[in-house]
């Protein structure tokens, strides 16, 4: 092959340079994941009374409705309550199963199965379950509840990312720390938690928005009387589609953005420190 | 779980990984107490809300009153139910090629791509995947309804004349659960993807390949774990779905989970909404069998 070739072919990559058409496909597909999101926003800010594209003049009417509605108040705050609550449970219970994990031990196995398996679980079904268990001890409706049965769905992400955290994690600093006589929860909150730190937040991040955006529980076990903000946003669905629900949809995505933009944030300080 | 040999490409175990701690026998002595310390909240917690549910609902099934399958019988034997597991078949089957058709080229270009393309599109397909299933399914509400965005565009572009009816009818199930699966099928081909060594496409060209032949010779046998664990990912995702068919389906296009939802919350039959979970259940658990099979640990990776 001669140098020139040689060198083109290193330029564009082995494969070549890649097709035109393909990159058009890729960046339709890009529209086709983007475009529902962005199509969201604008309406929210619609001045018309249904749902209408491109909405025929502008206006803060839907939020003005959802931030003066009481109901609409009132769902966010058992959300954010639920979803406080669910982090911090999800979090604590999921770095100590992250940290027992990486030993071996007989029944690994299925102890990691089981702590996974919620992830990919039909939701439904946990969901009825769940709600056959609650119907008995009558904890449907009750904020404890919600928190209990978000943070089984929860609890995996955290397992997940506190779990690859720890794959780069160097165990002779634990095992230098006990020498020098530290503790085991010395050791856990000076050397461990620390070297971690990225992994947890990530994972805590994760669980919260798992719990703040989850529905399907919820529509079984949040009741009536005070449900999370994605059980009011289905029942506004199912009913009629209210607009109200478009100004809601565009908070829960910049809350989604947010809470990804941090936790891209933090891995990437966490690499730089690494460095 | 993790110890599993089946994944080629598994990565080594970290260097600083003290296997050490052998010495003292991996359980006993000091360390063993602090791993059950560890796990136990967790595994009681999954024990009563997840373990101990999901077990009852498979004893309802078969013990509603007394033992009995006449839960299971019904599924099969009744026109109604039979055609609900078929809806839902189809369905997936569907989306699942749909997924692939067009996340098999979006998981190629992610590959190949420099770093900072890669991360903008990466992050393309992450947040609609961490996006509420309920907003992106509102969304398609607004876009695909009578005077939805795709309406309108095509009856002013002079194309139609009425709207289109692409909302509460299968197509518009199947646009809805492609775009919530897709990220499912372009993640683990990407990350099968990622793995693969350039330089044999290069060997390949070297001895005479074309560029497409090295593809199709070298490239797609190589990512077709990949597509295999996406297919089936994405495939058995979309059988236990429910906020989307739900949502943007019509009277014909009832999935199993929305079946269990009605059996449970209007017609109160624990005994065959169990058994439907049961088989859900049954049906997935040994599809991500075979998931695991090919991916190893990066199943997990969201």
């Amino acid at each position: 092959m001669d140098r020139a070739r040689a060198l083109s072919l290193e330029a564009a990559g082995p494969l070549g340079r890649r097709h035109p058409l393909l990159l058009v496909l890729g960046a339709a597909v890009l529209v086709f994941l983007a475009l529902p999101l962005l199509v969201v926003v604008p309406i929210s800010f619609s001045a018309a009374k249904y749902l209408t594209f491109p909405p025929p003049g502008w206006s803060a009417q839907w939020y003005e409705r959802y931030f003066g509605s009481r109901e609409w108040m009132n769902a966010t705050v058992r959300s954010v309550e639920v979803a406080a609550l669910t982090t911090l449970a999800a979090t604590t219970l999921g770095t100590a199963a992250a940290l027992a994990l990486r030993r071996s031990f007989r029944g690994r196995a299925l102890v990691s199965l089981i702590v996974l398996a919620p992830m990919v679980v039909p939701v439904i079904i946990v969901a009825i379950g769940i709600y056959g268990l609650y119907a008995r001890l009558q904890l449907v409706g009750t904020l404890a509840g919600l928190v209990l049965a978000h943070t089984v769905l929860a609890l995996p992400f955290v397992v997940v990312v506190v779990t690859a955290t720890l794959r780069g994690f160097d165990e002779t600093l634990e095992l230098a720390a006990q020498n020098l006589g530290a503790g085991r929860w010395q050791t856990f909150r000076l050397v461990t938690l620390p070297l971690i730190r990225p992994g947890v937040v990530s994972g805590a991040l994760l669980a919260f928005i798992t719990s703040f955006d989850e529905v399907v529980v919820a529509i079984f076990v949040s009741g009536s009387r005070q449900p999370t903000l994605p059980k009011q946003m289905w029942d506004g669905i199912r009913t009629e589609i209210d607009p109200t629900v478009a100004a809601v949809s565009t908070l829960l995505i910049a809350v989604t953005t947010v809470v990804l933009a941090a936790i891209t944030f933090v891995r990437q300080r966490a690499e730089e420190e690494a460095r | 779980m993790k110890h599993r040999v089946g994944s080629p490409r598994r990565a080594p175990a970290a260097p600083g990984r003290v296997r050490a701690l052998g010495v003292w026998g991996p359980f006993r002595g000091p360390q063993q107490k602090d791993t059950i310390w560890l796990l136990l909240p967790a595994l009681a917690w999954l024990g009563v809300l997840f373990v101990y549910p999901i077990g009852r609902l498979v004893y309802l099934s078969a013990f509603t009153p007394a033992f009995t399958l006449q839960h299971y019988a019904k599924l099969v034997a009744t026109a109604v139910y039979a055609r609900i597991l078929v809806n839902s078949f189809e369905i997936s089957v569907t989306v699942t090629i749909l997924a692939l058709a067009l996340g098999y080229p979006l998981a190629f270009l992610l590959a190949t791509a420099r770093r900072r393309a890669a991360g903008l599109m990466l992050a393309g397909i992450v947040l609609p995947l961490w996006t509420s299933v309920l907003v992106r399914t509102y969304a398609w509400m607004v876009l695909l309804g009578r005077r939805g965005l795709v309406n309108e565009a095509l009856q002013s572009a002079g194309v139609l004349d009425a709207p289109l009816p692409l909302l509460y009818n299968r197509l518009g199930v199947t646009i809805g659960m492609v775009h919530v699966l897709l990220p499912f099928m372009v993640l683990p081909i990407y990350s099968v993807m990622k793995g693969v060594d350039v330089d044999l496409l290069k060997a390949a060209q070297n001895l005479g390949a074309s560029r497409w032949q090295s593809f199709v010779r070298v490239y797609l046998p190589l990512s077709a774990s990949g597509v295999a664990a996406g297919c089936l990912l994405v495939f058995v995702t979309a059988l236990g779905f429910f906020v989307t068919p739900a949502l943007l389906g019509g009277r014909g296009d009832m999935m199993i989970a929305m079946l269990i939802e009605t059996q449970v919350r209007e017609l109160l039959d624990w005994g065959f909404a169990s058994a439907l979970a049961v088989t859900l259940l049954a049906v997935t658990a040994g599809i991500l069998l075979l998931v695991q099979r090919l991916l190893g640990e990066r199943m997990w990776a969201r």
